[in-house]
């Protein structure tokens, strides 16, 4: 694709410098962090129940919402909003596992997956009344935009990609190295095995569901200051965050991360060498790409035991 | 010495609308190693299933101590001091063996695991050489070492065993009985399922004989060791399920 004149050559005659396409590169880098966070919710609650939790998209929504609410209606500084505005949106997944799922006791994940697509629907409509239909925004967590070999990234991108980092290193740390994440692992290894050892497979899942909140609440606040955010962007993030987990594998968290940046990446590449039409079709004809040429994802084992 | 630990009675339980315990009474006392053996199918796993509440009894008492333990969940019993080594040991695969460990001290209270893992470790010492491979690359005869370890960290007071033998060679079985009497010689009060009859009578105190969901008999080793249908039926003699003897003349 290089030509000789170091420009890249796209295919409908669109022509892109090498910094314009680190600003394409890194653009889809920072959409990805924010799909693999939510690619991480859709595996952690995978790996404990074998659902695909299609609410998860929600919980991107909703952490955008309430830190909008704690930080415009309470007047909380930025910082407090922001983690007010995450752990309620934990709160939420933990009371969505119990009332909606857990009480369905056969847990056929047909039934599940039905239930997470309604609860999908009651979130945002919960949200629009209490929060009304017009667009939220935050202030950036810090202004201006820095230089990086000719491509300019605004601050607030990096705070995205740190705080990915942060969560993926902290959830990495969890699941190694705690009693609560070896259970966790343990949990969806072998059900039995777990309760023999005295592990609650149920409190288990009602932590996973907490976390994969919690994890789509940091996106949702992250990408607020940069996208806005309303009652109805659950189900755009829901499906981008599906795709990179599918793309991933879901298999495993590193899985959910590469397959994130993955499809970020792919997704800013169509942007600049086809157009932008293009985009959002991009995690669909991915997903179907992948479920039918390679269903076990990229980087993982379709098996739930790896997590 | 006569404390009961283990008191089953008349246990009735089963998988959907069959019956596969018909009324199951057994007792085992402190300190006491007592099997329980019997044919494929007979209902043995069914039994220590009941016992820790991975199937629910339909009818019948399991007391454990003074405690009526019948409508106890797996994770409470193993928390009461029951713990079971199941049929086909269920490791944490792709965990090491000492994540394995650590988990089977999850029930026990913080600071109890480190004296339990170094008792483990002393029983089974290759448990400490492997300690940081994963479960799934162990031999057959160390996963079931790890098996036994992992319920030994939650410092039970009744050790359940499903057929610890079940595809292991002769030297490591002898292995893993030798460690029985160990734990044995040291106090411990265990209820072994297995169906090498003769391997389990030689190790047990007392043993009960289950055929369809039902003890057929009950007595002490040597008694059981010498009893004429006992020889017939499990300890060689006897010609496969067809064989016509194995109705008559053990009637149940
Ligand atoms: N999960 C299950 N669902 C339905 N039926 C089962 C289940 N587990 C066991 N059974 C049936 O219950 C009966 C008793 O099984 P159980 O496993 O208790 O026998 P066992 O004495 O342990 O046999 P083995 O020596 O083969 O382990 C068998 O007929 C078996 O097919
Ligand atoms: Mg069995």
């Amino acid at each position: 694709m290089i030509s000789s004149t170091g420009l890249f050559q796209g295919r409908h005659g669109k022509t892109v410098d090498t910094p314009e396409l680190l600003q394409f590169a890194l653009a889809g880098l920072k959409n990805g962090s924010i799909y693999a966070l939510v690619a991480l919710g859709f595996t952690i609650v995978y790996a404990s129940t074998g659902v695909l939790n299609f609410a998860q998209g929600e919980f991107v929504m909703l952490g955008g919402m309430l830190s909008v609410w704690a930080y415009s209606t309470l007047g909380l500084p930025l910082p407090l909003a922001g983690l007010l505005g995450v752990l309620l949106t934990g709160l939420v997944g933990v009371i969505f596992e119990l009332l909606a799922i857990r009480p369905r006791k056969d847990g056929d994940p047909l039934a599940l997956i039905i239930i997470t697509v309604g609860g999908s629907m009651l979130l945002s409509s919960l949200a629009r009344h209490l929060f009304g239909p017009t667009e939220k925004a935050l202030p950036r967590f810090s202004e201006g935009s820095v230089n990086i070999f000719g491509a300019s990234l605004e601050r607030q991108s990096l705070w995205i990609f740190g705080i990915a980092a942060v969560a993926v290193v902290l959830l990495t740390f969890m699941y190694s190295y705690t009693r609560l994440g070896k259970a966790m692992r343990a949990c969806a290894i072998d059900r039995n095995a777990a309760r023999l050892v005295g592990i609650e497979p149920r409190m288990m899942v009602t932590l996973s569901f907490g976390l994969a909140a919690i994890l789509g609440g940091l996106a949702g606040l992250a990408t607020t200051p940069l996208t806005q955010t309303a009652f109805n962007v659950g189900p755009s993030f829901g499906v981008k965050g599906f795709a990179a987990a599918i793309l991933g594998g879901l298999g495993n968290p590193f899985a959910a991360v590469l397959g994130g940046l993955t499809l970020g990446l792919l997704e800013s590449m169509s942007v600049a060498f086809i157009s932008s039409t293009y985009k959002d079709a991009i995690s669909l004809i991915i997903l179907l790409l992948v479920l039918f040429v390679r269903p076990q994802g990229l980087f993982g084992g379709s098996s739930r035991q790896k997590v | 010495m006569s404390d009961t630990v283990l008191q089953v009675e008349e246990l009735h339980a089963g998988y959907g609308h069959v019956e596969v315990l018909r009324g199951v009474s057994l007792r085992v006392d402190r300190g006491e190693l007592v099997t329980v053996i019997g044919a494929n199918g007979a209902g043995k796993s069914t039994l220590l299933k009941s016992i820790v509440g991975m199937v629910s009894p339909w009818e019948g008492r399991v007391v454990f101590g003074d405690r009526d333990i019948s409508n106890i969940s797996p994770e409470k019993a193993v928390r009461s001091g029951v713990a079971l080594v199941p049929e086909g040991r269920l490791l944490f695969g792709a965990m090491s063996v000492e994540e394995n460990l650590e988990l089977g001290a999850y029930a026990s209270r913080r600071g109890e695991g480190a004296a339990a893992m170094s008792r483990v470790c002393e029983l089974f010492p290759v448990l400490s050489e492997r300690r940081t491979q994963s479960a799934a690359t162990l031999s057959g005869g160390e996963q079931q070492m790890l098996a036994v370890g992992r319920a030994l960290m939650s410092n039970p007071r009744l050790l359940l065993l499903d057929e610890p033998s079940l595809g292991l060679a002769p030297r490591v079985i002898s292995e893993i009985f030798a460690a029985l009497d160990v734990l044995r010689a040291s106090g411990m009060t265990i209820l072994l399922v297995e169906q090498d009859a003769r391997l389990a009578l030689k190790h047990a105190d007392r043993g009960y004989v289950m055929r369809t969901g039902r003890v057929a008999l009950e007595g002490s080793s040597t008694a059981l060791l010498a009893n004429d249908d006992v020889r017939l039926i499990y300890l060689g003699g006897w010609n496969g399920p067809n064989d016509a003897r194995a109705d008559t003349e053990l009637g149940g």
